[in-house]
């Protein structure tokens, strides 16, 4: 029997920032087959992939998963958690498994769950590179043997596969917890499974997983209805209205191109995509299509630890020192590298932060000549140890605030420092090292999935 | 002679934004089809006019897109460094888009 429509709730754009419970409640009486949420980016930068830090903290993600395990017990609603802990590496899909475990445990649920794992060993990255099937994706070096070795952890984004087959292997789930996901895959995957329209499917996955991001205003909670030649989206606030200025624009929203979206397994193209007002609230969309791709590839992605950081901050107002700033630098960093000319010059970096002067867009700047009142002067150092960078920015600092300049009739120092300590340590810093895409033969080959009862 | 004006003052968005940790992606959104179509066919907006308020070659632009769909124009960029990385100044590359809001236009 096949279903003509598929309901799917999506609470928050991003699982552990919390969200509105009244509109999630909201959302539920509106029979959705499915609570999806997405909980992954790469945008909060390299050091969840690089530490096995979390975007959020397990008190947070163990408050907003409480609220979903409720609807999932009561209202027999199952739900799909995509990324976990931001990065999706394994011991953060173990975290995630185990915050059910504890909440189940603590209100008397039971629930069949199934967990889904994205991290690739090194040595199947290793013979993937060897063989070939390793490509950059975007403005990206090929990927070489030692940055594989040297990444902390290597995640792969799953397509709708693995997922599908976990829902073929078991057909009473009530929880899937997935690694790193392509972030529409948990709100796509049920309309894949009975058949409806892949385009459609993706292009809503695409903007739900957003939440109701693509609302005026911006909000959390969305709803979606996925038909055969259609889907119909409503953000849950009755403040927020979804147009089809506001749904167009958001289908934009942080990609490379507005209308053909890679992904795992094929492109979503939206070249043909048609928005219509319904009512206030809710806009249609159809016509928008997926374009299966001859190779099935998946994008890696990998961070590794690249050294410690230490910054001072520092104002300057002298007029006469502004404009002889860049000398002031340049015989700074002469100083220190003189003074430190025991370590090699490329085991350390210093980077001065002109905020007034270039310090947002550096070389993307295009007023060249400005002249500041005051600038704000923060001093990078990256080290191989925290000890050295410390050592170096201090060096640094004491130079810059006494050391003569031309035209200096000031003679007392150089700098305004706001803060106490002087230099701040700023622990270890992370480089994303992997960003390629991987060619896989089985769209489910390597991601493991794991059954259990909670 | 078209009187010019600067596109802050004519579309309704202007913002940057990171697309993955290597690149960073530009939107212009009109309020709407006219507007959008009258910029459109000034011809003023290229992707050689996007690359020089960056400071970079034409074949910098990794891609520029006229979307009618959406009445915008959108440009992708290579990210100066790695998201995050040594160096940073825009972890979210959120405050790349003021160049574009002094492109002139002609306009009535």
């Amino acid at each position: 029997m096949s279903k003509d429509e598929i309901r799917i709730l999506t609470p928050t754009a991003m699982l552990g920032y919390g969200f509105p419970v009244k509109w999630f409640k909201k959302g539920l009486e509106m029979n959705p087959d499915i609570i999806a949420v997405d909980s992954g980016s790469t945008d909060s930068g390299p050091h969840k992939l690089g530490l096995g830090a979390m975007t959020c903290s397990r008190d947070a993600y163990y408050k907003d998963i409480s609220l979903l395990l409720e609807a999932c017990y009561e209202k027999k609603v199952p739900v799909f958690i995509s990324s976990a802990g931001g990065d999706g590496s394994d011991s953060h899909v173990d975290v995630f498994v185990d915050i059910v475990r504890s909440i189940a445990r603590e209100k008397g649920y039971r629930f069949n769950l199934a967990a889904i794992y994205s991290e690739m060993k090194k040595d199947y990255v290793l013979e993937k590179l060897k063989r070939g099937k390793i490509s950059p994706c975007g403005p990206v070096e090929p990927l070489t043997e030692s940055e594989v070795k040297e990444a902390t952890s290597i995640v792969a984004q799953m397509g709708a596969e693995p997922y599908l087959k976990a829902l073929k292997e078991s057909d009473k789930l009530d929880i899937i917890i997935s690694g790193r996901s392509y972030d529409p895959v948990p709100i796509a995957v049920l309309g894949l499974k009975e058949g409806f329209d892949p385009g459609l499917c993706w292009h809503m996955g695409k903007i739900m997983e957003c939440g109701a991001l693509c609302a005026e205003p911006a909000g959390k909670a969305i709803f979606g209805i996925l038909k055969r030649d259609h889907f119909i989206l409503e953000p849950l606030n009755p403040a927020e209205r979804c147009t089809v200025y506001s749904v167009a624009a958001h289908t934009l929203y942080e990609k490379t191109h507005p209308y053909l979206l890679p992904g795992p397994g094929g492109t979503t193209d939206l070249s043909e995509t048609r928005f219509e007002q319904l009512d206030d609230r809710r806009v249609k969309i159809y016509g928008s299509k997926f374009i299966p791709a001859e190779k099935y590839t998946v994008k890696l992605e990998g961070a590794k630890k690249v050294g410690y950081r230490s910054i001072f901050i520092a104002g300057v107002r002298d007029p006469i020192e502004i404009e002889h700033i860049d000398e002031i630098i340049d015989r700074v960093k002469k100083d220190v590298e003189d003074y430190f000319s025991h370590i090699p010059k490329e085991s350390y970096q210093m980077i001065f932060h002109l905020y007034g002067k270039n310090g947002v867009m550096g070389n993307y700047e295009p007023e060249g000549d400005i002249k500041p009142l005051e600038l704000c002067v923060i001093l990078e150092v990256a080290a191989a140890t925290q000890e050295m960078a410390t050592a170096i920015c201090s060096r640094a600092r004491t130079e810059m605030l006494h050391s003569p300049y031309e035209g200096r009739i000031a003679t007392a120092g150089n700098i305004a420092l706001p803060f106490t300590p002087l230099e701040i340590p700023l622990g270890a810093v992370c480089r994303f090292n992997v960003y390629h895409l991987m060619e896989i033969d089985d769209p489910t080959e390597p991601f493991t999935i794991k059954f259990m009862e909670v | 002679m078209a009187k010019m004006v600067p596109l802050k003052d004519i579309a309704k968005v202007i913002r940057s934004k990171n697309a993955g940790p290597f690149e960073m992606t530009l939107d212009i959104i009109f309020k709407n089809k006219e507007d959008y179509e009258k910029v459109k066919a000034s011809g003023v907006i290229t992707k050689e006019l996007i690359a020089g308020l960056y400071n970079l070659p034409a074949e910098k632009v990794l891609a520029f897109v006229y979307f009618d769909a959406a009445n915008a124009i959108k440009a992708t960029l290579p990210r100066q460094r790695p998201q995050g990385s040594i160096g940073e100044t825009d972890m979210h590359a959120a405050q790349q888009h003021v160049p574009l809001m002094n492109i002139m236009v002609p306009w009535e």
